[in-house]
């Protein structure tokens, strides 16, 4: 059932990539790549790991693709226009696409059967999160601050 | 006998699935998921016609008339009637609108506001879906909304359409902060974000008279009431309807939605509410627990629909009451006394904890949230002045 459910999602989620990348509309492909999103995070849920689906549907979803779609709404570009065939975009995508085929490749994980690992729960990565990885938490967590105070700065100097 | 009624519905279920009991294990899966589905479904959109008629009703009341009472018994028939007029109405789709993305929206809104349905414990052993994060699946798929909201502005190609979307999504975005933090002081408590495992943790009596139910803490009151308001907010309800403010931007995001469209957005509010006063009360209210030992006999699912009842009263009652906010007023709210309320709850819930979890740690936590409490109110009130609040307007 699983392997089933594996190239149902596969499926679905490539074919929304591929609508992301080739729709003329902007504000569509970005839809689709909402779309494309989702299908990542049931990957997740089909390995077990409900956290980080739910945590890719929180924070990609709910917040990346509404900045995104605003972004487009904002800049207001005619993306109807045609402008040619866009090699720069063409190489960028090549040299990415080869560095994670090199990468996955190259991981342990693909060559060696891996013995049944029960999936992690929650608890233990607040756990982990709160024992081992505090400084880091932290250090993410004040720049985060400053990246929101920041903002607020921008909008200030604005008002005057 | 009680403990039978109590759980007649699983015992249903379970002679149910005893029927294929031959067939394969994924068939019997699907069965049973389908089986959650549709009861969830039949459930509230029952519960959905049900509360169109009584807000009517009760509404009316408050204001001093009947209501709706010619078709049927109370004008209790009239949410039929209501349906078979959304159904024969004309379907309006601009000539400029993004045909395919317009339909989508309404759409997505109802599925996710049935989505969040789904993880909430309607009683002992009766919860749809039982998934390892389920607050965080209630919060994850209920972030989505926005862009619901934002593909109904859009698509619709209608300025005070943008504007109302434009509006509503940044009020979800405000109020989901605060929503969220207040939700994390039960969960740092119970040490769990499975909503089953919270009533369960809401159970007992101290003293065998006040039942253990989070908002008979300070924080957890505090907490609650901070998760109704937002609860309100991101259900778009009146003192909060910013984004379909008739006398100011038409509709909002449903200006150019007309016909059936326009019932399922009306009916995606509604379950949006069921759904946000029924993680309240799993939340703070018990659950499905009883408020009396000696009430226990009476099913588990009653005291969850109760207790939901009467939250959704309430909702009814705001409506009738309150006038609708201004869009800065309702952001200044938000981000600077809801905000730091609710990590002060957070704090509270800390304290409480670690001072033993009796009435020591209830009145320490008492004093941290009265005591922020009252400095918050005396800085955005007087503007750091101890002195008496000044009316600009009124007086």
């Amino acid at each position: 059932m699983n392997s089933v459910a594996f190239v149902i999602i596969a499926i679905f989620t490539l074919a929304a990539a591929l609508a992301a990348a080739t729709l003329p509309n902007l504000m569509h492909a970005a839809l689709c790549l909402v779309l494309a999103l989702l299908g990542l995070a049931s990957f997740f849920f089909l390995l077990g790991a409900e956290f980080v689906g739910l945590v890719l549907v929180f924070i990609y979803v709910g917040a990346v693709a509404v900045l995104i779609v605003f972004t487009i709404l904002l800049t207001g570009r005619d993306s109807r226009e045609h402008r040619g065939f866009n090699w720069s975009g063409v190489v960028i995508a090549l040299a990415v696409f080869g560095c994670l085929t090199w990468a996955i490749l190259k991981a342990q994980s693909l060559t060696i059967v891996p013995p049944h690992i029960r999936a992690l729960t929650v608890r233990q990565i607040g756990q982990v999160l709160m024992a081992g990885y505090v400084w880091p938490l932290q250090c993410v967590g004040v720049l985060l601050t400053a990246a929101l105070i920041g903002a607020l700065v921008l909008v200030l100097e604005e008002k005057r | 006998m009680s403990s039978a009624l109590d759980q007649i519905f699983v015992h249903l279920k379970g002679w149910l699935l005893f029927l294929i009991a031959g067939a394969p294990s994924w068939l019997i899966q699907i069965v049973s998921s389908l089986i959650n589905i549709v009861a969830v479904l039949a459930v509230f959109l029952t519960l959905f016609a049900l509360i169109s008629v009584l807000e009517r009703k009760i509404l009316a009341r408050m204001q001093n008339r009947y209501g709706p009472n010619r078709v049927g018994p109370f004008g209790l028939f009239q949410p039929i009637a209501d349906g078979i007029k959304m159904l024969i109405k004309e379907d309006i789709v601009p000539a400029r609108a993004d045909k395919v993305v317009h339909f989508l929206a309404p759409v997505i809104l109802a599925a996710i506001a049935i989505l969040t349905l789904g993880v909430i414990p309607y009683g002992r052993n009766m919860t749809p879906f039982t998934i390892n994060g389920g607050i965080l699946f209630f919060f994850a798929v209920g972030s989505v909304t926005e862009l619901a909201v934002f593909m109904a502005g859009w698509a619709s190609n209608n300025k005070f359409s943008m504007l109302g979307a434009m509006r509503a999504i940044a009020q979800m975005f405000s109020y989901e902060l605060p929503l969220i933090i207040a939700v994390l002081p039960v969960v740092m408590v119970v040490g769990s974000l499975v909503p089953d495992r919270i009533v369960a943790a809401q159970g007992g009596y101290t003293l065998g008279v006040v039942p253990r139910w989070f908002v008979f803490t300070p924080w957890g009151a505090t907490a609650f009431l901070l998760f109704f308001v937002s609860g309100l907010v991101e259900s778009n309800r009146t003192p909060f309807d910013v984004p379909e403010g008739e006398s100011e931007i038409v509709a909002g995001h449903m200006t150019e939605y007309s016909g059936f469209k326009y019932a399922t957005f009306f009916m995606a509010e509604y379950l949006g509410m069921f759904a946000v006063s029924g993680l309240a009360v799993t939340m703070f209210l018990g659950g499905w627990r009883a408020p009396l030992g000696v009430l226990e006999f009476v099913p588990s699912y009653v005291w969850f629909f109760l207790k939901l009842s009467a939250l959704l009263f309430v909702y009814i009652w705001l409506r009738a009451t309150l006038p609708r906010t201004r869009v800065d007023q309702m952001m200044n709210l938000a981000w600077k006394f809801m905000l730091p309320m609710a990590f002060t709850c957070v704090i509270a819930a800390a304290v409480w904890h670690y001072a033993g979890r009796g009435l020591r740690g209830w009145l320490w936590a008492l004093l941290v949230i009265v005591v922020v409490y009252s400095a918050l109110s005396v800085l955005l009130d007087t503007r750091g002045k101890f002195a008496r609040r000044i009316y600009r307007f009124a007086e």
